[in-house]
């Protein structure tokens, strides 16, 4: 884009970065178990297939009405105000879980979560989605799921378990390695 | 861990080298930020993806950013050498500067997360093997909002250089972790400040991951005599500039949600 400054690099979250970043309440977008309160959960796994012990998740979305949430609060959760964004490490196996709920459509979109990974290892941020499963005619018109081949949007769904709860792996490289975005 | 500087310095040369060469060959600019397939930095290769991101338009939740405000963050969190009883050991310093977007406007009230090595190069952080002494008055972590200009100010301890085992005798230069966000998802940053002219920054395998000189001089910050308070601080200053301009998107539906 003419007329911008050019833009400060990222650099990767090295080893230590859960200390500066992690904090109480960071994957609770919602109260455990309230009403509507879904888990999001999977691994995130590297080329090898193998879990990524230390990778960090950030999700941020549309309250369950599709609204954007304005609140601020996201640090010190009140367990009642819906500020939309989460954020986790990974375990040593190499799973994340979020209590969030599902996000309904922004002004008829089809819904999704934005996400960004992070990891040691990673030189920058990675952007990516996560879509509810439920609605095929949703998928089938969305403008990104739209320009990708069938393999490449199986990356981007996340799957409906039998609790009612959302997995999504992400895999950094390899075999059905996820879809990562960039921006116009 | 055999590898030894030596190799690992000829390595990042012949890389950048081949990215030199691809952007005089393609007639593109410069790439801004680090090459995810670099694989000096060891960790990287079975953790870069392999195909290129989709270019997409951003969309609904994608140009906007999550809010945060004093609910979120504490005054004095911006000070990092009061957190304890006493005082931490080192050099004492003020790192300051404004968050802009790319059309160089203000990213107002927005979250600045910071954290870093003590002086003596170690985190607090159990992995963390460096047999460096622990300072008991130095957590290293902060944070603040930008002010309405966009300014951000912290004051803290110059952290010291610290050893990694990427391969042989490899040390990481002074360097202090930053976390913003823009006023779009998109323009969310992780990134790492250095200090100006570090003799470690030819050496290192993350700061050269970036091939291109002027940007990775955008991770350094000035020594700035004007910041510096007398009898009390040295001043480094580093504006952070941010991918895109401003969001234009606005809710359609109108609704204070």
């Amino acid at each position: 884009m003419s007329g911008l400054h050019p833009p400060t690099p990222g650099q990767t979250v090295g080893p230590f970065f859960h200390y500066g970043m992690q904090y109480p309440g960071g994957l609770e977008l919602v109260a455990p178990h309230s009403p509507g309160a879904i888990v999001l959960h999977g691994r995130v796994l590297d080329g090898a297939g193998e879990p990524v012990p230390d990778a960090q998740l950030e999700l941020w979305q549309a309250d369950a009405a599709g609204r954007v949430p304005r609140a601020a609060g996201s640090l010190r959760r009140d367990g009642i105000t819906f500020t939309g964004f989460g954020r986790t490490a990974t375990d040593v196996e190499g799973r994340y879980r979020f209590w969030t709920v599902n996000p309904g459509p922004i002004a008829g979109s089809t819904p999704f979560i934005a996400a960004i990974v992070y990891a040691r290892g990673l030189q920058n941020k990675l952007h990516t989605r996560i879509y509810l499963p439920d609605d095929a005619a949703a998928l089938a018109s969305d403008p990104v799921l739209r320009g990708l081949e069938p393999d490449e949007r199986a990356t981007l769904i996340a799957e409906r378990t039998a609790e009612g709860w959302l997995r999504h792996d992400i895999r950094l490289q390899g075999e059905r390695e996820t879809v990562f975005l960039a921006f116009d | 861990m055999t590898d030894t500087q030596a190799q690992i310095s000829a390595e990042i040369a012949a890389r950048h080298e081949a990215a030199h060469e691809a952007i005089r060959r393609s007639g593109a600019p410069a790439p801004t930020g680090p090459l995810l397939d670099f694989d000096p930095y060891r960790s990287s290769i079975l953790r870069h993806p392999t195909k290129n991101p989709k270019l997409v338009d951003p969309e609904t939740i994608e140009l906007t950013s999550p809010a945060f405000g004093r609910l979120d963050v504490a005054e004095i969190e911006s000070d990092l050498t009061v957190q304890h009883s006493g005082e931490p050991l080192g050099q004492r310093i003020i790192v300051s500067g404004r968050l802009l977007d790319g059309a160089g406007r203000p990213v107002r009230n927005q979250l600045v997360e910071i954290w870093q090595a003590n002086a003596g190069g170690r985190y607090v952080h159990q992995r963390d093997q460096h047999p460096a002494p622990l300072d008991p008055n130095f957590t290293g972590a902060g944070r603040c909002l930008t002010d309405s200009d966009g300014g951000y100010r912290f004051t803290t301890i110059k952290p010291g250089a610290y050893p990694w085992r990427n391969h042989a005798n490899a040390w990481r230069p002074a360097h202090i972790h930053f976390s913003l966000f823009g006023d779009a998802f998109t323009q969310r940053i992780v990134t790492q400040m250095y200090f100006p002219g570090d003799p470690l920054f030819g050496l290192d395998p993350i700061y050269q991951s970036i091939p291109d000189q002027a940007a990775r001089d955008r991770l350094v910050s000035v020594y700035d005599h004007e910041l510096t308070e007398p009898e009390w601080a040295l001043g480094y200053r580093w504006d952070i500039i941010l991918t895109g301009s401003r969001a234009t998107w606005t809710e359609p539906e109108g609704g204070e949600a």
